[in-house]
């Protein structure tokens, strides 16, 4: 296994001439003694957007807190960067150039205001109070939600919620983006305006998803992770040829009405 | 489902929403403190009038601040009916057997008028403002940053716990659950509140990791957009020089 990972990488490395921006190697967490993940090994390179998937309690989520150093993993190696990380420095460093979405966007929206909740992070990253507001306002601008900036964060909707969640990310110009659910909660309308953006996205990403839908336009790589093992997936695509009753819904008032002929129902 | 809000929505006047808050907040304690320093019954009185006259100056809805009186006027019910035969003074009139004296009667009075006054001035100038206005206001007076953040903080999470409570409490009602007095309903209200509390630690380990990822270290920035004006010590002003007014009254014609 561990053998066929380096021939893997071997492989890329040649072909891409990228060093990897994360590796990741004989990583295990155990929780309470019971362990939720062993030896995973993968890498991320520059243009990769790797799916995770795997189970409701699988430990993709954790993973991804391992990453980022919110968890301490029990085994294993981080190299984000280049750099080894370990103990919390190291992990400060790496956040500020990896940016992880929460599942729920009220965990990471704690500011009174929008501007003042995507200027957050650029502050911490010593930026001065204008330079950081600016960087703000063009984040926002180029998600298409400048409007917002004046906004009280608990008083918008749960759509606009993620987006100004993605906007205090991208904020600080993350090299990685993990995204942990990203179109969880959110109606046909705000999850497209989402997936549009992150399409358009250049960053390398995890992303973990339930949603097949989403994970076919976002991810060009999956990997599984089951039974606390993590192994690398095949994402493919066939036509399916079977013929097959589709459940329509249409109001009962346009059916009596007619416009549903039988000519519609194939 | 109801949403939870620490604001009453005001129909302020433009011009009104427009001051700075601090000058909100500082009529407010100007009013207070005129009023804890009246003591004579007219005075007060005049005090009560101007409260009422803010309130309907400033375009408070008049059923969300009954309610809010009602909650306040609880706790004065016990003042009134527990003052006048605690203090000692001239009898005036006895029931089974205990005095109320004049100077019970009187001193229930002052307290009922000039806590009222105090109350409806405060829901009338503060009550209406949005709650992170407030917090600007606190920072801009040189509140402590940390106490300004927890107030912050507070503001913006008490709408989620309440969601979160109201999540549970729907739970249970579609179970079957009515609350009753007996051993049961106590216990399940246990459950109720020691789940809140985890979920509440939870989320508050959620927001600091959060935090973390974007680089927090301790140091919380607040971008006040808080800017005084000449309108705001005009107004501010002429407030102070209104609320002054029953004092002046009461100095005149009661001495000090």
């Amino acid at each position: 296994m561990v053998s066929e990972n380096i021939k893997q990488r071997d492989d890329r490395v040649t072909e891409t001439s990228h060093s990897a921006l994360l590796k990741v190697a004989g990583l295990g967490f155990a929780y309470a003694q019971k362990p939720v993940f062993s030896e995973v090994n993968f890498e991320l390179y520059p243009g990769d957007r790797l799916a995770l998937i795997g189970a409701n309690g699988a430990g993709k989520s954790t993973l991804l807190r391992v990453l980022v150093g919110l968890a301490k993993p029990n085994s294993g190696s981080i190299t984000a960067f280049g750099q080894h990380c370990v103990g919390e420095e190291s992990f400060q460093r790496v956040r500020q150039r990896m940016g992880l979405l929460f599942q729920d966007s009220d965990d990471q929206l704690f500011c009174p205001t929008v501007l003042e909740d995507v200027a957050f992070g650029p502050l911490n990253q010593g930026l001065t109070a204008e330079q950081a507001i600016a960087k703000a306002q063009t984040t926002l601008t180029s998600l298409g939600m400048a409007q917002f900036a004046e906004r009280i964060t608990y008083r918008l909707s749960g759509g606009e919620k993620r987006m100004v969640a993605l906007a205090t990310v991208l904020a600080m110009s993350p090299e990685i983006l993990l995204l942990d659910e990203p179109t969880n909660g959110l109606d046909a309308a705000a999850e497209e305006r989402l997936l549009q953006h992150l399409q358009a996205l250049p960053q390398a990403m995890i992303i973990v998803s339930h949603d097949r839908a989403v994970l076919e336009r976002l991810a060009n790589r999956a990997v599984i992770l089951q039974s606390g093992q993590l192994d690398a997936a095949v994402m493919h695509r066939h036509p399916h040829q079977h013929a097959h009753e589709h459940l329509h819904v249409h109001p009962s008032s346009e059916v009596e009405a007619g416009k549903h002929g039988a000519k519609e129902h194939h | 489902m109801t949403s939870f809000s620490l604001q009453h929505q005001a129909l302020e006047p433009s011009w009104f929403a427009a001051l700075d808050p601090r000058t909100r907040l500082l009529a407010a304690v100007f009013f207070t403190l005129s009023a804890l320093c009246l003591s004579a019954l007219w005075p007060l009185i005049a005090l009560l009038a101007l409260a009422l006259l803010l309130t309907i100056l400033l375009g408070c809805q008049w059923r969300l601040i009954i309610k809010r009186l009602l909650a306040f006027e609880g706790f004065m019910v016990l003042v009134v009916l527990f003052l006048p035969f605690t203090v000692a003074g001239k009898p005036w009139f006895a029931i089974a057997g205990m005095e109320a004296s004049y100077q019970g009667v009187i001193q229930a009075l002052v307290i009922l008028l000039r806590g009222n006054a105090v109350v409806l001035a405060l829901l009338a100038l503060v009550g209406s403002m949005e709650p992170v206005k407030l917090g600007y206001a606190l920072a801009g007076l040189g509140i402590p940053e940390k106490l300004v953040q927890l107030f912050m903080m507070t503001v913006r999470y008490i709408g989620v716990l309440f969601d979160e409570h109201q999540r549970l409490r729907t739970a249970m009602k579609a179970r079957a659950f009515v609350a009753g007095s007996n051993w049961h309903t106590w216990r399940s209200y246990g459950h109720l509140l020691g789940m809140l509390l985890v979920r509440s630690m939870e989320r508050a380990q959620r927001i600091s990791g959060a935090m973390r990822c974007r680089g927090f270290n301790g140091k919380f920035h607040l971008l006040t957009p808080v800017k005084w004006h000449r309108r705001d010590t005009a107004v501010l002003t002429l407030a102070v020089l209104l609320f002054l007014l029953p004092l002046e009254w009461q100095w005149w014609q009661y001495g000090f």
